[in-house]
């Protein structure tokens, strides 16, 4: 038998390449360590629209969203991705961002509706730890 | 904390299609535990049975996912609705997964005839998860005509979905030719369709011509005997997939004509009953019984007792302790 418990909650994750970056060495490292911590992690691939990733989160059920940006349009992308769960009424999907990443814009973007922001410099075991935190808080669905 | 939609509430919405109530579900399903979700689906059970199910087998790497893109595409054109049930390995060590069919399966979203769910293995026997059988319900009862299962590659899995779909497909790719000496007595025997995936290759002929030479030697006589179609596709020249969906149509028409579907109904109903069964017993041996478990493995390791005894000591005190719940 495997070491996973049958009836233990596994935590979904979606991690997302959205608009014209293909910078996805780091989003590769942290769908590994999230699976290595037990964790359920859809990759989309790269050059998603806005749309096709909240549709595909929705039907994939995840408990967090977590959108990788190092192309500079994560003002334009994420106001995007919250209006769409919002109007597809999916609000308690928890939105995560990681990538580069201005402090200026990070306090926006809090202010907007993202739960967290883990920058680049974030070890794997601070992003686990936060998106198990993040899951336990909001409970069971 | 958020609110919670109890179950038979979303199995209402679920009749009426609504994906949301679909996916959250699945979740609950996947998840296991609350009897409200086991209430929900054996309501929502009744109106299954309208859906084909379709399974997806092959070595990994043969083209599986790109091909169940491809097919999904044939049957929206054709004015049918699909459900695709993905399902991934999960890691043995850590039980994670890391589901990747989404990235070829991209420009399927965002058409609300098309369902795409990604799901884990979880380590059970078989590849084929309770969860992912359960998740084939809710998408037949959500009235999707078609439901796809994509299983994870080569290995004891290709059994198991000949037992739970109505019509199996098998993807072979060229320039494994001899591999298809060392998997033919598993995987020839149960395909009720062939495909050669990336017959743009030059060495796909023979590839094509092995399986059709293969198939010829186990041919019975009769007139309604079901001959296993080899479909060539190319994803690259977007050619056979219109073939592939109308082999699984015939495919379906003969089972009703033959009045095979019959039989295939009961062996998945089978499946069904046994797999639910197993997972009963091995919650059981984990959770209520765990000391008299643990006293018998010792009385087992130490040749007081043997593993059928132990078994069926095992199997009597459980008796007395299944709830309906589990």
């Amino acid at each position: 038998m495997q070491n996973n418990d049958n009836n233990a909650q596994v935590i979904r994750v979606m991690l997302a390449k959205i608009g014209l970056d293909g910078h996805d060495r780091g989003i590769k490292v942290v769908a590994r360590a999230l699976r290595d911590a037990g964790m359920d992690v859809v990759y989309t691939g790269l050059h998603r629209t806005p749309e096709e990733v909240v549709d595909a989160a929705i039907q994939e059920d995840v408990d967090i969203l977590g959108i990788s940006l190092l192309s500079g349009a994560h003002m334009h992308i994420f106001p995007k991705v919250l209006d769409l769960l919002k109007a597809k009424e999916a609000e308690d999907m928890i939105v995560a961002g990681g990538g580069v990443i201005p402090d200026n814009d990070v306090k926006e973007l809090y202010e907007m509706g993202v739960h967290k922001i883990l920058l680049q410099d974030t070890p794997p075991q601070e992003i686990i730890d936060s998106f198990r935190q993040l899951v336990a808080e909001r409970g069971a669905r | 904390m958020i609110n919670r939609i109890p179950s038979m509430e979303l199995a209402k919405r679920v009749r009426d299609g609504h994906l949301r109530a679909i996916a959250r579900l699945i979740t609950r399903v996947e998840s296991g535990g609350d009897p409200d979700v086991r209430e929900a689906l054996a309501e929502l059970y009744k109106s299954t049975g309208n859906a084909h199910v379709v399974g997806i087998t092959g070595v990994p790497g043969a083209g599986k996912s790109t091909l169940v893109t491809q097919l999904v595409h044939e049957y929206r054109a054709s004015g049918r609705t699909v459900g695709v049930v993905a399902i991934d390995p999960s890691s043995p060590f850590s039980g994670g997964a890391i589901l990747g069919d989404r990235i070829r399966m991209g420009d399927l979203v965002s058409d609300p005839g098309v369902f795409i769910r990604s799901m884990a293995t979880r380590g059970t026997l078989g590849g084929l998860a309770r969860p992912a059988l359960d998740a084939v319900d809710l998408l037949d009862a959500g009235g999707f005509d078609v439901v796809l299962i994509e299983t994870v590659g080569v290995g004891q899995d290709e059994v198991d979905i000949v037992r739970a779909a109505h019509t199996t497909v098998v993807v072979n790719a060229p320039g494994l030719g001899d591999d298809i000496q060392a998997i033919k007595a598993g995987v020839l025997e149960i395909a009720d369709v062939h495909v050669v995936s990336k017959a743009d290759r030059p060495d796909s002929n023979r590839t094509i011509q092995e399986l059709k030479a293969m198939l010829m030697m186990s041919l019975e006589p009769g007139k309604d005997v079901w001959r296993v179609p080899v479909v060539p596709t190319s994803s690259e020249k977007h050619t056979g997939f219109g073939e592939l969906m109308a082999a699984i149509d015939n495919h379906a028409e003969h089972l009703e004509r033959s009045g095979e579907i019959t039989e295939r109904r009961r062996q998945i109903a089978l499946t069904r009953v046994v797999k639910v069964a197993e997972e009963i017993v091995r919650d059981n041996f984990v959770r209520d019984s765990r000391s008299q478990t643990e006293e018998l493995l010792k009385k087992v390791t130490q040749r007081e007792l043997d593993p059928h005894g132990a078994a069926v000591t095992l199997l009597k005190a459980m008796k007395e302790t299944i709830h309906e719940q589990d």
